[in-house]
C-alpha cells in the first residue's frame, strides 16, 4: 500500500515513486524549475526558519508535523488521500462503474484542461502574495503567510504530478507552462482574471484567503467527486490543507473587526482611521470587492462545459454522494434571476444540468454567509449597531448573466451613471487602499502586533502567541 | 431542438450599420475587428457568445471585403483581428447550426467559404494582403477565418491556441474548408493535421509555428506593434495605386428581384432570370450587373431553396456588350478594371457552385456574347432557338452567340480551367478551332456544330421541348441532381476550391443528415445540453 509518505526520497510521496522511473525522472526534471520559480516568484522576505506544518501522513489521525523549517527546504511532495479500492463513479452516464485509475482517451483533453486550470490558480496566489512578508503585522501572521504559500506550492506539485503521471509529453509541457505564466504578467498572465489581481495589503490577504480560497475549496470539492480516481484523491488531500488557508482568512477578518470594534469603543467614534484602525465601511468595501471577484470564478450561471463535464463524470457537484436525486440531472429544472433592461428582475427556468455552476455558487454563497455572521456577532458583542452584509450576486460582476448590467449591492438595477456615482461607497477607492496600505508596517517582535489587528485567540499547534514562529536574520 | 423557420435574408449592408465588425482605415492598412453582438443573431434563438458567428456576421464580413477592394484602392493590408480580450473567434455558432435546417447549414458553409475565397483572391490578385492577428483563443470557423489570411500571427501568452475541434467536440462538420486549407494551403503534414484536428484544445505557441499552423508568435505586450509592423511590411510589397479614388458601392435597392440590369421572376418550381446588356452609354454596366447578379444568386440560394431550376436568359445588343467588355478587359493594369474582372470571375464561380439546375435559353434578342456567354457556359444545358421569336414569327430577328477573348481564360472556374476548357476537356484541337471563331456571329446551326449548345430547336418544337426539359428536371430527385451537377461541372484537376465545395455539397449534405449529427440523440441535437451524443458505430 503506498499510503505511507516516503520522506527519504528526493521528492516525498505516497505514490511509490521509486518504482516508477519514468515518472521519477519527469518530476526530478521539473523540481529545479519549480525551485527557480519559487526563488523568483515566491516570498520576498528572507527568513532563517519558519514554524511550518508538514504533512507526514494522509490518514485521518496525526497527519501533520510542526517544526521550524528553512523555507526553500520545505519538503514539497506528492500526497494522495487513501485509496478506496471499491470506489464507484457517483454520477453522470458512467454512474455505478468502477472509478477510473487511468485517464480514458475520450476525456483526455478535457481532464487535462481542468487540471491545468486548477493548477494555474495554485502558484498564482503565491505570486500575488510575494511582497506581503515585508509588512506582516506579527510573527504569527508571517508564519501563516508562509504556511499558505508553501501549501499552494504543494498544490501546484499535486497538479503537476497528475500531468506528469497521466498525460505524457503534453502533460509535461503543460506542467512547464504553469511556471511560465505569472500573475499579473502583461505577456503571460494567469488563466483566470481573479488571479491576476494584486494582493497589496493584509486585509486583502485575509479577504483573499476567506473568499477566493473558498472558491478553491468548492472547485476542489467538485474535482474530488471526479470519476478519475487519482484526481479525486489528490483533491481530497488538498482540501485538508485548504481548510487552514480559510482559517487564516476567517480569523484574520475576525481579528481586524475585533480591533476596529475595540477602537470604536475606546474612542467612542466609528471614525477610527485617525486611531490606527480600519473603519467598518472600508472593511465592507473589501468584502464587496473580494466576494464579487470570487463569484466570477464560478463562471457563467449556465454552462454547457460544466454540464458536459458532469455527464462525462469528470467533475461532480459539491457533496455529490450526499445528494438525493438521480445524479443524471437530465430532467429537472431550476430558476435563475435575470436582470432586465427595464430595471426589473425576471426568472428564467433552466435545466438543472446546465445550471451546475449556479448550484456550486449557491453552496459557496451560503458558506460565505457564515463568516458574515461571525463578524457581525463581534460587532453585536461590542454593542455596535453596524452590520456587514454580502452584496447581491449581481453586483460588480464581469462574468455571466449580470455582466454589463449595473446592479447595486442591494440588488437594484440602475443606470450606468447612478452606479458610477455609487461606486466609491461600495468598492474600495484609491484613497481607501492608500490608507490601508499606510497602516501596513511590519511588526517582527515576538508577542507584538500591529495597531489595526487584534492578536489571535490561540497560537499554532498549542503554542502561545508570543512564540517565535519565525526566525529572522 | 426543432428546425426554425428561416427568415427572409437580405445581403445589403453598410459599414456604418455593422453590428459585428469595426472597419477602420489607417492609410495603407485597414483594421477589421470582430466584435460580435451576442444578441445580434440573424435568427432568434441563440446567443453569439465568444465572437462566434452566424450568417449575419459573415454577410457583414463579405460586405467589408468587397468595399475594401472597390472603395479603398489605397488599402494594401487588411488586418483581421478581434476587439474582444482573450478570444479571437470561436467559429460558427453551434446552437445556430443545431437549430438550422440542413440546407441552411450547407448554404451558410458555402457562403462563408466564398467569403474566405474572396479574401484569398484579394491577396492574390488585388495587392490587398490579409493578415490574421489572432489575439486570443481561435477555434473552428475562427481558425478558418485566420486560415483565409495570407499570414497568421498568434499571441504568445502561453494559453491562446488555434484549434479545429469539430471532430472531438461535435462529431460532425469536418470538411467545411478548414481541414483542406490546413493540408493544401498551409501544407501541414497529414499526421500532424490528424493530431491537430482530433484535439479539442488545439495547439499553442512554438508547436503551432513548427507545424505551420501559424506563421509567427508575438508576445502580448508587443502584439499590437508586431502586427502593425508586419502589416506595413506586407503593404510595402503591394502594387495597388497610392493616389486612386475608390468607387462607392451604393445600395442596390431592387424591387423584389428586379434590379437595373438583372431581373428574376419566380415560378412554381423555376426561376426565370434575365440579364440585360449595357445601355448604349453605360460605363458602369459590368460592375453594376455583377453586383446585381451576385446579390440575386445569394438571395435566391438562401431564400428560395425549393426553386430548383434557374432558367437564364439575356437581352440586349451583342455589339454593345463586346464594346463594353473591351473597355474593361482591355485595361487590366487599371486597378478598377482589374477589380471588376475578378469580381465577375467570383460571381461566375458562385454560380458554378450553386446547387440548382442551370438552363440557358438563347433566343432572338439575346446577347450571349463574350462575358455574357460565360453565363450560358456555366449552365448545365444550353438551348438555342433556330427560328424567329415565338411571339413574332414575321420578325427577321434570329438568335446567335459570340465568342471573345474573355471566354478563353479570363474567368477561370474553381478548377483553374476556363468554362470552355472544362466543356472540351483535353480537346486542344477543338479549342483551337473555337479560337478561330472569335468575333464571328455564330448562328444556331454553327453554335450546335461547334458544340457550344446542347441543342438548336426550331420555332415549332421550341415551346414544347423546353417545357418538357424543365418539367422533366423538376421531377427528378433534387439530391441526385445536386450530386450529378457538382460532378459534371468540375472536370479535370482538383484544386483547393473544388475540394472544399465538392465536400460541402456531397459530404456535408450527407453528414448533416446522418443520425450521428441530426438524429434525436445526434451531436448537433445534444450539443449544449451537457448530454453526450449517441453514435452509430458503423463506419460507412
Amino acid at each position: 500500500m503506498p499510503e505511507k509518505i516516503d520522506y527519504d526520497a528526493k521528492i516525498p510521496n505516497n505514490v511509490d515513486l521509486s518504482s516508477d522511473r519514468r515518472l521519477q525522472r519527469a518530476l526530478e526534471g521539473w523540481q529545479p524549475k519549480f525551485m527557480n520559480w519559487w526563488g523568483e516568484m515566491g516570498p520576498t522576505l528572507r527568513t532563517q526558519g519558519v514554524y511550518l506544518r508538514t504533512a507526514v501522513s494522509v490518514g485521518r489521525e496525526g497527519w501533520a508535523h510542526f517544526d521550524h523549517v528553512h523555507v526553500p527546504d520545505y519538503r514539497w511532495g506528492i500526497f494522495l488521500a487513501e485509496r478506496d479500492g471499491d470506489r464507484r463513479i457517483a454520477f453522470g452516464e458512467h454512474a455505478g462503474e468502477p472509478a477510473w485509475q487511468q485517464v480514458p482517451g475520450e476525456y483526455r483533453a478535457d481532464l487535462q484542461r481542468l487540471i491545468v486550470i486548477q493548477g494555474d490558480t495554485e502558484p498564482a496566489s503565491v505570486e500575488q502574495q510575494k511582497l506581503l512578508g515585508l509588512t506582516a503585522p506579527s510573527l504569527y501572521d508571517l508564519r501563516n503567510l508562509f504556511q499558505v504559500n508553501v501549501e499552494e506550492g504543494r498544490h501546484l506539485w499535486a497538479m503537476v504530478y497528475l500531468l506528469h503521471a497521466y498525460f505524457g509529453k503534453e502533460g509535461r509541457e503543460e506542467a512547464e507552462g504553469l511556471l511560465y505564466r505569472n500573475s499579473g504578467s502583461p505577456d503571460t498572465p494567469r488563466i483566470l482574471g481573479a488571479f491576476n489581481e494584486e494582493t497589496a495589503d493584509w486585509l486583502a490577504f485575509y479577504m483573499f484567503t476567506y473568499f477566493t480560497d473558498r472558491d478553491g475549496k468548492y472547485q476542489l470539492g467538485t474535482l474530488k467527486e471526479s470519476a478519475f480516481d487519482p484526481l479525486s484523491r489528490t483533491c481530497e488531500f488538498m482540501l485538508k490543507e485548504e481548510a487552514h488557508h480559510m482559517f487564516v482568512g476567517t480569523t484574520g477578518v475576525d481579528r481586524v473587526v475585533m480591533r476596529s470594534a475595540e477602537l470604536i469603543r475606546e474612542h467612542d467614534t466609528t471614525d477610527i482611521a485617525a486611531h490606527g484602525g480600519i473603519p467598518l465601511e472600508i472593511i465592507q468595501k473589501y468584502i464587496n470587492f473580494h466576494y464579487t471577484v470570487s463569484l466570477d470564478l464560478f463562471g457563467s450561471e449556465t454552462s454547457t462545459n460544466a454540464a458536459n463535464y458532469y455527464t462525462a463524470g469528470l467533475k461532480g457537484r459539491w457533496n455529490e454522494t450526499r445528494r438525493k436525486d438521480d445524479h443524471q440531472l437530465t430532467d429537472g429544472s431550476t430558476f435563475l434571476d435575470r436582470p432586465g433592461e427595464d430595471g426589473t428582475w425576471t426568472q428564467d427556468e433552466v435545466q438543472t444540468l446546465l445550471a451546475l455552476n449556479l448550484d456550486l455558487r449557491s453552496e459557496y454563497i451560503a458558506d460565505c454567509r457564515t463568516g458574515l455572521k461571525r463578524w457581525n456577532r463581534i460587532l453585536a458583542e461590542n454593542d455596535i449597531g453596524y452590520r456587514f452584509s454580502l452584496p447581491h450576486p449581481g453586483f460588480n460582476r464581469n462574468v455571466g448573466i449580470n455582466r454589463g448590467h449595473h446592479i447595486t449591492p442591494d440588488g437594484t438595477i440602475v443606470d450606468e451613471a447612478t452606479w458610477e456615482a455609487g461606486r466609491s461607497k461600495w468598492l474600495p477607492t484609491t484613497e481607501d487602499l492608500t490608507f490601508v496600505r499606510s497602516l501596513m508596517h511590519p511588526v517582527y517582535e515576538r508577542g507584538k502586533i500591529a495597531s489595526w489587528v487584534a492578536p489571535p485567540l490561540n497560537g499554532i499547534n498549542g503554542k502561545p502567541f508570543d512564540f517565535e514562529y519565525v526566525h529572522l536574520p | 431542438m426543432t428546425a426554425t423557420v428561416s427568415p427572409e435574408v437580405s445581403f445589403t449592408r453598410s459599414p456604418a450599420a455593422y453590428r459585428h465588425w469595426n472597419l477602420r482605415i489607417e492609410g495603407a492598412v485597414a483594421w477589421l475587428e470582430l466584435d460580435v453582438a451576442e444578441d445580434g443573431g440573424i435568427v432568434p434563438g441563440y446567443e453569439l457568445k465568444l465572437n462566434s458567428y452566424d450568417l449575419g456576421v459573415d454577410i457583414e464580413l463579405y460586405d467589408a471585403v468587397q468595399r475594401l477592394r472597390f472603395e479603398h484602392p489605397g488599402v494594401r493590408t487588411v488586418v483581421v483581428t478581434s476587439a474582444k480580450d482573450n478570444v479571437f473567434c470561436a467559429g460558427a455558432n453551434i446552437r445556430m447550426l443545431a437549430g438550422s435546417s440542413p440546407e441552411w447549414k450547407v448554404n451558410f458553409c458555402k457562403f462563408t467559404n466564398e467569403t474566405r475565397n474572396a479574401m484569398e483572391d484579394a491577396t492574390e490578385h488585388s495587392g490587398q494582403t490579409y493578415l490574421a492577428a489572432v489575439n486570443g483563443s481561435c477555434a473552428g470557423g475562427g481558425y478558418e477565418l485566420a486560415l483565409a489570411c495570407d499570414h497568421i500571427i498568434l499571441i504568445d501568452d502561453n494559453s491562446s491556441t488555434v484549434a479545429l475541434p469539430e471532430v472531438p467536440l461535435l462529431g460532425v462538420l469536418p470538411g467545411t474548408g478548414g481541414l483542406t486549407r490546413v493540408v493544401d494551403k498551409r501544407r501541414v503534414r497529414k499526421d500532424r493535421a490528424d493530431v491537430f484536428a482530433t484535439r479539442s484544445d488545439g495547439i499553442r505557441g512554438k508547436t503551432a509555428v513548427e507545424w505551420r499552423l501559424v506563421d509567427e508568435l508575438a508576445p502580448r505586450r508587443d502584439f499590437a506593434e508586431v502586427v502593425r509592423q508586419r502589416a506595413l511590411e506586407l503593404a510595402g510589397r503591394s502594387s495597388r495605386p497610392a493616389d486612386a479614388t475608390g468607387v462607392e458601392l451604393t445600395p442596390l435597392e431592387p424591387d423584389g428581384y428586379a434590379y437595373r440590369y438583372v431581373k428574376a421572376e419566380l415560378g412554381a418550381e423555376t426561376v426565370d432570370i434575365t440579364v440585360h446588356g449595357p445601355d448604349e452609354h453605360a460605363t458602369d454596366w459590368l460592375l453594376t450587373m455583377t453586383r446585381e447578379l451576385d446579390d440575386l444568386i445569394l438571395r435566391l440560394r438562401t431564400n428560395e431553396p425549393e426553386l430548383g431550376t434557374w432558367v437564364i436568359r439575356t437581352a440586349g445588343d451583342a455589339e454593345t456588350v463586346l464594346a463594353h467588355e473591351e473597355a474593361v478587359l482591355g485595361k487590366p493594369d487599371d486597378w478598377l478594371c482589374n477589380e471588376i474582372i475578378h469580381y465577375y470571375k467570383r460571381t461566375l464561380k458562385r454560380l458554378d457552385v450553386t446547387s440548382r439546375s442551370l438552363i440557358a435559353l438563347i433566343e432572338p434578342g439575346s446577347c450571349f456574347a463574350g462575358v455574357l456567354l460565360e453565363l450560358a457556359l456555366a449552365a448545365d444545358r444550353q438551348y438555342i432557338l433556330d427560328g424567329p421569336p415565338i411571339e413574332d414569327e414575321d420578325s427577321p430577328l434570329r438568335a446567335s452567340i459570340r465568342l471573345s477573348e474573355a471566354n478563353f481564360g479570363r474567368f477561370p472556374m474553381g478548377n483553374g480551367l476556363s468554362r470552355l476548357e472544362s466543356r472540351f476537356y483535353q480537346e486542344t484541337d477543338h479549342l483551337a478551332w473555337l479560337r478561330k471563331e472569335i468575333g464571328h456571329t455564330l448562328t444556331p446551326a454553327e453554335a450546335n456544330e461547334l458544340g457550344l449548345v446542347t441543342d438548336a430547336l426550331d420555332d415549332i418544337d421550341w415551346e414544347d421541348e423546353i417545357r418538357i426539359v424543365l418539367e422533366g428536371r423538376a421531377a427528378l430527385s433534387p439530391d441526385s441532381l445536386t450530386g450529378m451537377e457538382a460532378n459534371h461541372r468540375f472536370v479535370g484537376p482538383e484544386t483547393l476550391e473544388t475540394k472544399i465545395f465538392g465536400r460541402l455539397t456531397a459530404w456535408q449534405n450527407w453528414i448533416f443528415n446522418r443520425p450521428n449529427a441530426a438524429g434525436p440523440d445526434g451531436a448537433l441535437r445534444r450539443y449544449g445540453t451537457g448530454r453526450k451524443a449517441v453514435f452509430d458505430r458503423k463506419r460507412v
